[in-house]
């Protein structure tokens, strides 16, 4: 009966190694676009602050900076960066499996608020705190802002007299480039129409938005107003006197157990970080091509937080 | 390539992750694959349901198949999970057939010759039938390697951390190097595993060594 | 990244999973997405133009050299050695590296030839398997008969090795198809559009819609070759000979097909 052992063996074999893969796959059960129920899984972060980030390289430098800067301070960090979408990190927040986040004012206001009308700096803070689910909280917000902006070249400002949205009205043959969500976005299209009277023509550009630009692909640009590139090309970014956009202040998302040390670490560097610096780490992590621990590495050595 | 160097320890945490997750669905994706490919071997009737709703999935695009599947299993599409099984999925796809194949390639009078000497047919099958199928068996999973570890980087898309982030982050910063390390470490990992599973094949199928017959055994299978 | 969440969702399973699916036909039925700019037939048709084309430019150059290949039975071992190779390569890599390269103005004829390149290897191996798998007696009774090189390539190899190059154009179809719905991540549209707008919206309704559309798309494709498959056995081979050549189509398919899904 040795070959039944065997068989026998085989099915063992067999069983493990679907279990391991369920278990290395690791389990996960609700609704696709449902957020998970916060389980009590918060008993981890006194002892080890998570800090998580976006799949956007300027996201991930500031997440390393507030990394690296609880690190100085003492604390144990573990890193959960680039996790995309929002769908799939603001549960991962509401978990409880990350701590700590960089986000941007307007845009999470958005998430959670989709139909609000609040478009100045303050009051979009405002909102976010009251709009934020329990268990969350916001840091204070940093002066430096990362947030959509309409743009276009110094010629075709110079050649259609432009500075500011409105003056698009008169212009023939506007294309609007920017992700493929600006088209549904309210500050999109629609909002350009009703707000400025300003009519377009819409083409997704994704991450090839200023290229697209500069190529006369398109004559308008969606740009995050924190990218580099807008100096770099010399683009010219429209006002925006009716305040069409939210202002999108850099903030830090943390869980309410978050400690209270830790919060005060992370404020200092909130204080510390500027536009026009936010602006200069982008410039390092696309020209310079550095890494974001480099960069992180140097900026809080620079604003002396490492010593 | 100063960014590569910059960025070996980047590099190499993603290439372990997504050696990781593409080891599941090819473990995963075999052992379910055997008993399927059995059924559609062994009975005229279950052999036309079977291969025509495994080739039915195997032509589904795996992005909208990353879109599909977790309402099904009530899963969130951001889970690791979601992508996971819809890569089993296509292995099981691909390797049923092939083990299927594999197994209508062994030599009838090899059967009879067994069942003849007494062995049962749970002891014929995995003493005799399977272990000859190998070298067809193991063309298959080779296939199916290949295949998962480059579907694996558009997982990226929905938020899975594997090489495809070199693929996304790049391009968003303009890092030609970046993406085009991400596509070498691909091909890399992908012939990894491959020759991994060579010198598995080897080692558990000395008789291929000795004639080198696995062209010829295939060869057998198709016509 | 791995999602600790909890299972509370179980018990609305089923009604939840009705309702998405009903939310997804919703959006696909609903009139205001079937017509102005970025509607479902447009998607539809992006979608197909770059299967076509780049299935097009792809048979352009790989039946020939197919054929050439099963013909003189020259070049095999580097055929096989590419179409193996070529397996290897992440299709969705490739399409931002050379858009990369090619820059933004060429991203589609760039794309296109991403395209391409993922088509050659199972056009090919198709073409040349289809060639080999022909009995050498049947060639050599031609050249025997005394038809040039010409004609036996013509009216023996081609039409005998009809079935298995089609079996590789729908393979081949099937791997671009599924590839073009990532040419959305470089603006380039087709069905992939909507499940990227509709992640970054996150309306699900959107994204199950059009996933559920891409799916329908591929699957009419490959219905259409398998029927093809089926006509294009000639007849006098069809009365004797189906089993013997429907288990060869099989056995190759098995691994010619190889990353036929993107």
């Amino acid at each position: 009966m040795m070959f039944t052992a065997r068989n026998k063996g085989r099915f063992a074999l067999g069983a493990t190694v679907v279990g391991v893969s369920l278990a290395l796959a690791g389990c996960a059960t609700g609704d696709p676009l449902e957020e998970p129920d916060t389980g009590s899984d918060g008993d981890m972060s006194s002892e080890t602050i998570t800090v998580g980030s976006q799949a956007y390289y300027s996201n991930e430098i500031i997440a390393e900076i507030y990394a690296q800067a609880l690190e100085e301070a003492g604390f144990d960090v573990d890193r959960n960066f680039q996790i995309g979408q929002r769908d799939a990190y603001i549960p991962a927040i509401e978990g409880g499996e990350v701590d700590l986040f960089p986000e941007y004012t307007g845009n999470l206001l958005q998430f959670y608020s989709p139909d609000t009308t609040a478009t100045q700096s303050d009051d979009v803070y405002a909102e976010l705190q009251d709009a934020l689910p329990e268990g969350l909280q916001v840091l204070d917000q940093s002066s430096a802002s990362d947030q959509d902006s309409y743009n276009v070249t110094a010629e075709f400002a110079e050649a259609n007299g432009l500075s500011s949205i409105g003056d698009l009205a008169g212009v023939d043959g506007l294309v609007l480039g920017g992700f493929p969500e600006l088209e549904e976005r309210p500050y999109g299209p629609t909002g350009l129409q009703d707000v400025y009277g300003v009519t377009v023509e819409f083409e997704a550009t994704g991450d090839t938005t200023v290229p697209a630009l500069l190529d006369g692909l398109v004559n308008v640009a969606n740009v995050f107003s924190a990218d580099p590139r807008i100096g770099q090309n010399d683009l010219v970014t429209l006002d925006d006197p009716e305040g069409l956009f939210l202002a999108s202040n850099v903030v830090p998302l943390a869980s309410a157990d978050l400690p209270a040390e830790a919060a005060e670490v992370i404020n200092e560097v909130s204080a510390a970080l500027t536009a026009e610096g936010l602006v200069a780490l982008n410039v390092q992590s696309t020209v310079d091509e550095d890494s974001s621990a480099v960069i992180a590495t140097q900026w809080l050595t620079e604003n002396g937080f490492l010593g | 390539m100063t960014w590569v160097w910059e960025n070996l320890d980047l590099i190499g945490r993603l290439s372990l992750e997504h050696l990781r997750l593409s080891a599941i669905p090819i473990l995963l994706g075999f052992v379910l694959a055997v008993p399927l490919g059995w059924v559609a071997y062994r009975y005229r009737l279950t052999r036309g349901l079977v291969l025509t709703v495994v080739g039915l999935l195997y032509t589904i695009p795996s992005l909208a198949l990353f879109v599909a599947l977790p309402p099904l299993l009530g899963i969130p599409y951001t889970s690791e999970l979601n992508v996971v099984i819809a890569l089993t999925i296509y292995a099981v796809a691909i390797m049923a057939r092939s083990i299927a194949d594999a197994l209508a390639s062994v030599d009838l009078d090899i059967k009879q010759a067994a069942t003849a000497v007494g062995y049962s047919p749970w002891r014929r099958f995995w003493a005799v039938e399977f272990p000859l199928a190998g070298p067809v068996v193991l063309a298959g999973v080779r296939v199916v390697a290949v295949s998962t570890v480059s579907l694996l980087t558009i997982g990226v898309v929905i938020g899975i951390d594997t090489l495809g982030y070199l693929f996304t982050n790049g391009y968003q910063r303009g890092i030609l190097a970046e993406v085009l390390s991400g596509v070498v470490v691909t091909v890399l990992i992908a012939l990894l595993i491959d020759r991994i599973l060579v010198a598995l094949g080897r080692a558990l199928m000395p008789w291929t060594r000795a004639t080198a017959t696995a062209p010829t055994v295939q060869q057998g299978a198709a016509s | 990244m791995d999602t600790r969440d909890g299972d509370g969702a179980d018990g609305a399973a089923g009604s939840g999973l009705v309702n998405l699916f009903f939310d997804a036909f919703a959006w696909i039925l609903d009139p205001a997405n079937w017509e102005g700019r970025g509607s479902i037939p447009q998607r539809i048709g992006e979608q197909l133009y770059f299967t076509f084309a780049a299935m097009a430019v792809a048979s352009a150059i790989a039946v020939p050299l197919g054929w050439l290949i099963g013909h003189t039975g020259r070049g095999r071992d580097i055929a096989v050695a590419i179409t193996g190779a070529a397996r290897a390569l992440p299709s969705f890599g490739l399409l931002f590296l050379f858009v990369m390269i090619a820059g933004v103005l060429l991203r589609e004829p760039s794309t296109i030839f991403v395209l391409v390149l993922l088509a050659i290897p199972p056009i090919l191996a198709g073409a040349y398997s289809g060639l080999e798998v022909i009995d050498r007696r049947v060639v050599d009774a031609a050249r025997a008969m005394g038809m040039t090189e010409w004609q036996i390539l013509w009216k023996v190899e081609v039409p005998l090795g009809l079935p298995l190059l089609i079996g590789g154009l729908r393979s081949a179809t099937l791997q671009v198809v599924a590839t073009v719905v990532l040419v959305a991540f470089l603006g380039l549209g087709a069905l992939g559009f909507e499940i990227v707008q509709g992640i970054a919206l996150r309306s699900y309704d959107q994204m199950l819609g059009s996933a559920i559309l891409i799916i329908v798309l591929a699957l009419l494709l490959d219905a259409i070759f398998a029927i093809l498959e089926r006509f294009a056995v000639p007849r006098g081979v069809r009365a004797g000979r189906i089993p013997d050549v429907r288990t060869a189509s099989s056995g190759r398919r098995a691994t010619a097909e190889a990353s036929a899904t993107t």
